[in-house]
């Protein structure tokens, strides 16, 4: 069905505005939105996105401008009222209770049209969610405890409840930041199954392939203005990218194996990717077992050799034990069994210790343990080294060394802040994450431990980060990067693994790796003889890269 | 309806105003209990501001107080900063006086070290007490403030064992405490009033120490980044286990130091618990927290408690108000402090 542009939209938002301390989070931003499209609402971190979200759910009220539904100016007060006006979301992490079933947590706060007693509220819905999860596949049990489904069938379960609703508007956020690539798929079709039921979606995402796909139109916001709108046919990433950022943007694969560099690119260096098959060993697993925090198997027998000057990728949906594998090797997760090996020495134990053996750690959480938010940019920049000559001695710090040390990061990493006194938790993510690079790579770390290093960060951010992981390898670092986002793995690694249920499968050569090989294995589907993952093939990789842009 | 936008960077003045205001607010709530007693407030304010800061007496009266209340506080700040609430001030306080009851009646030590031996003493008991609880807390996970809570009574039964069995004074016709120090065991004090000098110049040098422990020394970056933010320490490599003990031992040997100093300058004997501290323990954590966390301020929110101390007991004598009223006045001031923490932290919008 294609949505027809010339009638009257059920959503539109006129000249919306809202601000707050210090910013403009909305700035006179028009947006419009028809029955039966998916429209795509595209941009960075801190774009604006979230509040074009509250704004239409109720969670802000605008400061100026209008919300029309189906042509009629509305007052959006909260979500309750956001529902009644048929509007629903979808959020970005299910909220769900987990000890209840499908039916208990869609029948809480629900009201059934003539629903006589408040008694067993739970099987008066079950009938309901049978029928809406047949009709648009979602293959929903209502008898199903939430804490036993994956992360897309929680994620259906919320698309059932505002269904429930009978919403005509259904704002997804970033519905695939949860999902592996097959679960994506299985998104997308009931997605279009939505749509083919007369649905408006507003699909929200950073993602310019998935925008691609599944949407109709796109609406760029970047800081706070609307900069652009088109039809999805006919745009491409590039110019997604360019309407996103400002500026163009590189897709290519970042990181030069041996047949791409010519001969007078090649570095002296023995350690250089030019021979990364004959570099030594850097960090040598064998056999590692440990635990989660919760007490549960987490690592099962983890084998790996990584070389030096050489960056392995570990992909894997997240619950896997990727952290618990990058907490082991920087020393925050006691090891049950197995043997680690750093340059053919045995790895030394405590957090300590192990950073100072030259790993470094970017960890997945930058703000809860990467950084102590109340402390300023130059104490957070001397976290690792803060007892050591220059900045103390005998105990005592030297405040005057941590304060111009932290000047001269600060310029060297274009970190941005207000100055070197100011606390870490008025910055930025992007700002934050380059202290804590700054902080790790100083001591030109002989292994660097990088999880999810750009996660949540924008397309400027990310590209410094790329740049400063892909120089530590070229000086010969080694790094073991763990990420969510395949199109990051395909991009900087020479090989890439995936964590299934605590093991580690591959490496697997990157340039010969497909997303749907490496999400068949993060799905837990089996590799084949060659020890390839299914489908992976060189050709697949100019769609993977994004090269022939 | 109201609305909190958080404030990601305090400005010091922002603390400064918003204290001051939560402070006027106490004092018109106490204000209303003051009416209720029927008492005109301002003339309550007043007659306790007279008795207090208006002559030397007066003073003397509050430096007494305050000198325990300093010596635990600037101890408290520290546990506020590692965010370990010790609640347990008087219980340290207490195995303090009773490790200086203990080295004064009944160790052979030679009487010039005899004032030095009773601090060391009472430092490590009400250091030992608190390290109990910080251990419970870093082993078990058990919530310090129940457990620091819960030894104050177990330090205050020790006590009334003590003075009732095996230290019962023989010179005490019948009475319960012990017998007198000896001289040599006795705190000099100002002239002939009861402050004891030697803790007043103790607390305020520890004041300062701790100040710039906490800035300058790299033990001082450990425990703030422990209190801070626990995860980025072990990522550091920072031993939270041992930042939490040997804060534990600071906290409580600060408390244990204010102990010697109220058995040794105005008692000269172990006597009953609530005679021995009204309380100290825990008006020092309102010293500690209107300090913010900063052991030098408690130079300046200690002798404030202390005016508010010995107001109550001005009160009680010019106006025949009951004593307990000062604790109604701490206590709202405390819930006052407390409660100003979310208007120092963020802005209040009003309005929808």
């Amino acid at each position: 069905m294609t949505p027809d542009l010339t009638s009257v939209p059920v959503l539109e938002l006129r000249g919306v505005t809202k601000r707050f301390p210090g910013v403009v989070a909305n700035d006179n931003v028009n947006l419009s939105l028809f029955a039966g499209e998916v429209l795509a609402l595209l941009g960075e971190n801190g774009a604006g996105k979230s509040t074009v979200i509250s704004v239409m759910y109720g969670l802000q009220r605008p400061d100026e401008g209008q919300v029309l539904v189906n042509g009629q100016a509305v007052t959006i007060a909260s979500p309750a009222s956001a529902l009644k006006l048929g509007i629903g979301l979808v959020p970005q992490h299910p909220m769900l209770v987990a000890r209840h079933t499908v039916a208990e947590n869609l029948a809480l706060g629900h009201q059934l049209p003539g629903q006589g007693s408040g008694l067993f509220p739970a099987r008066r819905v079950a009938g309901r969610i049978r029928e809406l999860s047949q009709r648009y596949g979602l293959n929903v049990d209502p008898n199903a405890r939430v804490s036993q489904l994956s992360p897309g069938e929680k994620q259906r379960v919320e698309i059932l409840r505002s269904l429930l609703r009978g919403v005509q508007v259904l704002i997804l956020d970033e519905p695939t930041s949860v999902l592996t690539p097959q679960e994506v798929q299985g998104l997308f079709q009931v997605m279009r199954e939505l749509k083919r039921g007369g649905k408006s979606l507003i699909f929200i995402s950073h993602k310019l392939g998935e925008v691609l796909e599944i949407t109709d139109r796109v609406t760029v916001l970047r800081r706070g203005k609307v900069t652009g709108n088109a039809p999805t046919a006919g745009a491409s990433r590039r110019s997604l990218a360019e309407m996103m950022v400002g500026r163009t943007v590189s897709f290519d694969r970042k990181r030069q194996t041996p047949s791409e560099l010519s001969p007078s690119e090649l570095s002296p260096s023995e350690l250089s990717p030019s021979n990364l098959d004959t570099a030594p060993v850097r960090l040598s697993l064998r056999g590692l077992s440990a635990l989660s925090s919760r007490g549960l198997p987490a690592l099962r027998g983890v084998n790996l050799d990584l070389r030096a000057g050489e960056i392995v990728g570990v992909a894997g949906v997240a619950g896997n034990g990727q952290s618990e594998l990058i907490e082991v090797l920087s020393g925050l997760c006691p090891l049950q069994s197995g043997r680690i090996e750093l340059d053919g020495e045995a790895h030394a134990s405590g957090a300590r210790h192990i950073f100072e053996s030259g790993v470094a750690h970017i960890p997945e959480d930058r703000i809860h343990m990467g950084t102590v938010p109340s402390m300023s940019v130059a104490e957070n920049l001397a976290l690792r080294d803060y007892a050591r000559a220059p900045l103390a001695r005998a105990g005592v710090r030297d405040l005057g060394a941590q304060a111009s040390r932290a000047r001269e990061e600060v310029t060297a990493y274009e970190i941005s802040t207000p100055g070197v006194d100011t606390p870490s938790r008025s910055l930025s993510g992007g700002n934050i994450q380059k202290i804590i690079l700054a902080r790790e790579l100083r001591g030109q770390a002989r292994l660097i431990l990088a999880a999810h290093p750009t996660y949540g960060l924008d397309i400027g951010a990310t590209e410094q980060v790329h740049a400063a992981l892909l120089s530590a390898a070229e000086r010969g670092a080694s790094v073991l990067l763990v990420s969510e986002d395949l199109d990051e793995l395909l991009a900087l690694s020479d090989r890439i693994a995936v964590m299934y249920h605590g093991e580690l499968l591959g490496p697997y050569s990157a340039e010969q790796a497909t997303r749907e090989g490496l999400g068949l294995l993060m799905a837990g589907g089996e590799a084949n003889s060659d020890g390839l993952p299914h489908g992976a093939g060189p050709g697949d990789l100019v769609e993977s890269a994004g090269a022939s842009l | 309806m109201i609305r909190f936008d958080p404030i990601s960077d305090v400005p010091r003045s922002r603390v400064v105003w918003v204290t001051l205001v939560a402070l006027l607010v106490a004092l018109f709530i106490a204000g209303l209990v003051f009416v209720a007693a029927g008492t005109n407030p301002l003339e309550a304010y007043s007659t306790m501001l007279r008795g207090t800061v208006a002559d030397w007496s007066g003073w003397s009266e509050v430096l007494r107080r305050a000198a325990p209340l300093l010596l635990i506080g600037v101890g408290l700040t520290l546990a506020i900063r590692a965010q370990f609430f010790n609640i347990g001030g008087e219980g340290q306080l207490l195995l303090g006086a009773v490790a200086a009851g203990g080295v004064a009646l009944f160790t052979p030590i030679a009487p010039a070290l005899m004032m030095v031996a009773m601090f060391v003493g009472g430092a490590l008991a009400g250091g030992l007490w608190a390290l109990l609880a910080a251990f419970l807390r870093v082993r078990l996970r058990v919530n310090e403030i129940l457990s620091t809570l819960m030894l104050n009574y177990v330090a205050a039964s020790l006590v009334v064992y003590l003075i009732n069995g095996p230290w019962k004074g023989e010179k005490v016709r019948g009475f319960i405490y012990t017998d007198d120090f000896p001289a040599y065991a006795q705190l000099p004090t100002l002239g002939d009033t009861q402050v004891g000098w030697p803790t007043l110049v103790l607390g305020a040098a520890l004041a300062v120490a701790l100040q710039w422990f906490l800035g300058r020394s790299t033990g001082g970056f450990e425990l703030r980044v422990v209190g801070e933010n626990a995860a980025a320490a072990r990522y550091a490599g920072i031993s939270v286990a041992s930042v939490i003990y040997r804060m534990a031992l600071i906290t409580g040997g600060a408390a244990g130091l204010a102990g010697v100093g109220e058995v040794a300058g105005i008692h000269h004997k172990l006597l009953e618990p609530g005679q021995i501290s009204s309380g100290y323990g825990f008006t020092a954590v309102i010293v500690a927290w209107l300090a913010r966390g900063n052991p030098a301020l408690c130079l300046v929110t200690a002798p404030l408690m202390g005016i508010i101390l010995a107001g109550g007991d001005v009160l009680k004598i010019n106006m025949n108000l009951p004593f307990r009223i000062t604790d109604v006045f701490s206590g709202v001031m405390l819930m006052c402090l407390i409660a100003s923490e979310v208007f120092v932290k963020n802005r209040v919008r009003w309005g929808r």
